[in-house]
């Protein structure tokens, strides 16, 4: 344990940044360990590493680490990424994002970045709520909720981030919660691999909003809550879809290949200069 | 040749040509062309490869603009050098997407939220837009801006004979990078000029870059002491350099008992009438403008102390003559001539105009 909290200090700024903002219970940090923990395992320097974010509580998560780091506006963290790695293929890019930030205002740079397959290793933390607002009604959060935004009951149905991010093309989609940490460290260090978009969603907890319309009162019971209904991929495929209507899928759901946009552009290049 | 090396782009009548030239040449010179699904991800796309170290650019006209003026605020902010092309159309809204207009000078100057400085540069004709395009570069790499090209659909879509200079003739700056190792580096600490210097993502100097009041490392900050310095910072930059912004050609003032105040394609026409009204004996001068914002008080004032009466004609419902009035302080005399029918503003209506209010 010790050994683990010196390696992320490596990785943390002391000037001046602390103590964060998150509250105690929420989730977000321990992704953020666990993506430290996978980077150190890998083979990029801290300055080959670009980490972006767009607006809300995950968007705080650059500031705290030591990499080059982008804290952008709301929903448009891909398309600065996008930049990045065209500018410069040599970085590895990779973008946090909120579900609402994600889903909601980035949902067209979203799909069109899956689509487009930069390679970009992106990032979802997926707490079903606008925690940072105050707890209002995001794509995730469940039917019938009752939220700040929705005192009567959330009237929408729920986005399934991974089947979006399938459907539009990412070549690596998968899903984990925050308590299957070893799960999210091996998911976070095959999207890191993958040589196209990759997005993982990180089901997390808001203990401060979402906590109050789950009707989950502590951190305790919401990780346990994600424990307890969690069924890993191999499971899901033995279960009907009454079975799995609220389970939460976790496990690689997409891997696949096909040609991405900055090779292709390389190659265009290195065509042009020989012309 | 101004250096740019990354293009993002969305199509919009009447900029397409500048986005379709840029897929073919880039490439060319080894430089990045995307299109994006929008013009918010086009100026997304076009700071995130300022931050990693090459010249962009975009372009786009009135409803595109609108959609990048939440980046527009935040390359001020972040202070990213980057270039916006805006080919005005009528508006508000859809408009006329194929007629000229100006109605943009306001927009450029404070379309996004907050107080925040622009440099804006307006052409007016082919060999002009070269010229100013390459400044644009200049300024915006210099001062860690974003510089907007507002040009009229006239200009943009104008061709003429021009004769480029040679490419080592043309001044080309780059932004400053930093001298000292990566321990030592503060992102925005001034160093006197006010324009901190800039390393490029990778380079080694790991840096944080926030659209948050951010403190001399760029951490978010709310302290009194921290946030008021960046944005007065972020004004100075540009304010103090003032003198070096006064771009402008003037034609027959010295002797002008009125004066017309134009830009863009109507200072063409412009010209075309003061050379008339001479030819009738009328003493009739022109300033053409190239740097709307920041507005050029300095040079206006001079025009406004020696001339009876000034003349601000203009393709919209009157923007650059509204600042002309402010500077004017009743000084003399400020007659407009406004055209907001989507065609241009003819030399036989402007020469009209002057021998109405000829004193």
């Amino acid at each position: 344990m010790r050994e683990t909290a010196h390696l992320v200090h490596d990785y943390l700024r002391s000037s001046k940044r602390f103590p964060h903002i998150w509250c105690a219970g929420c989730g977000i940090g321990i992704f953020m360990q666990a993506l430290i923990r996978v980077i150190d395992q890998s083979e990029y320097s801290k300055d080959d590493i670009v980490l972006i974010s767009g607006i809300g509580c995950s968007g705080r998560l650059p500031v705290y680490v030591d990499f080059n780091t982008l804290h952008t506006t709301h929903g448009r963290a891909l398309t600065f990424a996008t930049g990045i790695k065209l500018a410069n293929p040599r970085l590895k890019v990779i973008t946090v994002m909120g579900d609402g930030d994600a889903i909601a205002i980035g949902g067209n740079h979203f799909i069109h970045a899956a689509r487009r397959n930069v390679e970009i290793a992106s990032f979802i933390l997926n707490n079903n709520v606008y925690g940072m607002t105050g707890g209002q009604s995001s794509p995730t959060t469940p039917h019938g909720a009752i939220t700040a935004s929705a005192p009567y009951g959330n009237l929408e149905p729920d986005f399934d981030i991974c089947r979006l991010a399938e459907a539009a093309g990412a070549v690596f989609v998968a899903r984990s919660t925050v308590y299957h940490t070893n799960l999210l460290e091996r998911l976070i260090g095959m999207a890191l691999q993958k040589k196209g978009f990759s997005m993982v969603e990180v089901v997390s907890q808001c203990t401060t909003h979402a906590g109050r319309f789950l009707e989950l009162k502590s951190p305790v019971e919401m990780m346990k809550w994600q424990k307890d209904n969690s069924v890993t991929v191999e499971k899901a495929k033995q279960l009907s879809d009454a079975e799995l209507a609220e389970k939460i899928v976790i496990g690689v759901l997409v891997d696949r290949e096909r040609p991405n946009y900055h090779e292709q552009y390389q190659n265009l290049l290195t065509e042009k200069s020989k012309v | 040749m101004a250096g740019c090396r990354f293009y993002a782009g969305y199509p919009i009548t009447p900029a397409t040509e500048i986005m379709e030239i840029m897929a073919r040449k880039l490439p060319e010179v080894g430089g990045v062309f995307i299109q994006m699904e929008d013009e918010i991800a086009s100026l997304g796309a076009v700071i995130g490869a300022s931050l990693a170290g090459s010249k962009s650019m975009t372009a786009t006209s009135g409803p595109g603009f609108s959609l990048m003026q939440e980046h527009i605020g935040y390359a001020s902010m972040a202070e990213v050098p980057c270039v916006i092309v805006d080919v005005m159309r009528a508006g508000p809204s859809t408009g006329l997407p194929t007629q000229p207009s100006q109605s943009d000078v306001m927009q450029a100057r404070w379309g996004t939220h907050g107080d925040h400085p622009i440099i804006v540069l307006a052409p007016s004709s082919v060999y002009e837009f070269f010229e100013l395009t390459v400044q644009a570069f200049n300024l915006s790499e210099r001062y860690r801006t974003p510089v907007i090209l507002l040009v009229d659909e006239v200009v943009a879509h104008m061709r003429e004979g021009v004769i480029l200079p040679a490419r080592d003739g043309l001044k080309i700056e780059d932004r400053l990078h930093p001298t000292v190792p990566p321990e030592w580096y503060i992102p925005y600490a001034d160093p006197g000029t006010g324009v901190p210097p800039m390393p490029a993502f990778g380079d080694g100097y790991r840096y944080h870059v926030t659209g948050l009041y951010h403190d001399v490392r760029g951490y978010p900050t709310v302290r009194t002491d921290e946030v008021e310095p960046l944005i007065h910072r972020l004004f100075t930059k540009i304010s103090e350099d003032y003198d070096r912004l006064q771009w402008f050609d003037s034609f027959e003032t010295e002797d002008a008992r009125v004066t017309i105040i134009a830009y863009g394609c109507v200072a063409r026409a412009a010209l075309q009438a003061v050379q008339k009204a001479r030819e009738k004996g009328l003493k009739v001068g022109l300033i053409k403008l190239k740097v709307l914002w920041p507005f050029m008080r300095r040079t206006i004032t001079g025009i406004l102390d020696n001339s009876e009466k000034v003349l601000v004609p203009e393709l919209n419902i009157g923007q650059i003559s509204r600042e002309v009035k402010r500077v004017n302080q009743s000084r003399c005399e400020v007659a407009t001539l406004n055209k907001v029918d989507g065609t241009p503003i003819k030399p036989a209506e402007i020469l009209q105009k002057l021998e109405e209010i000829y004193p």
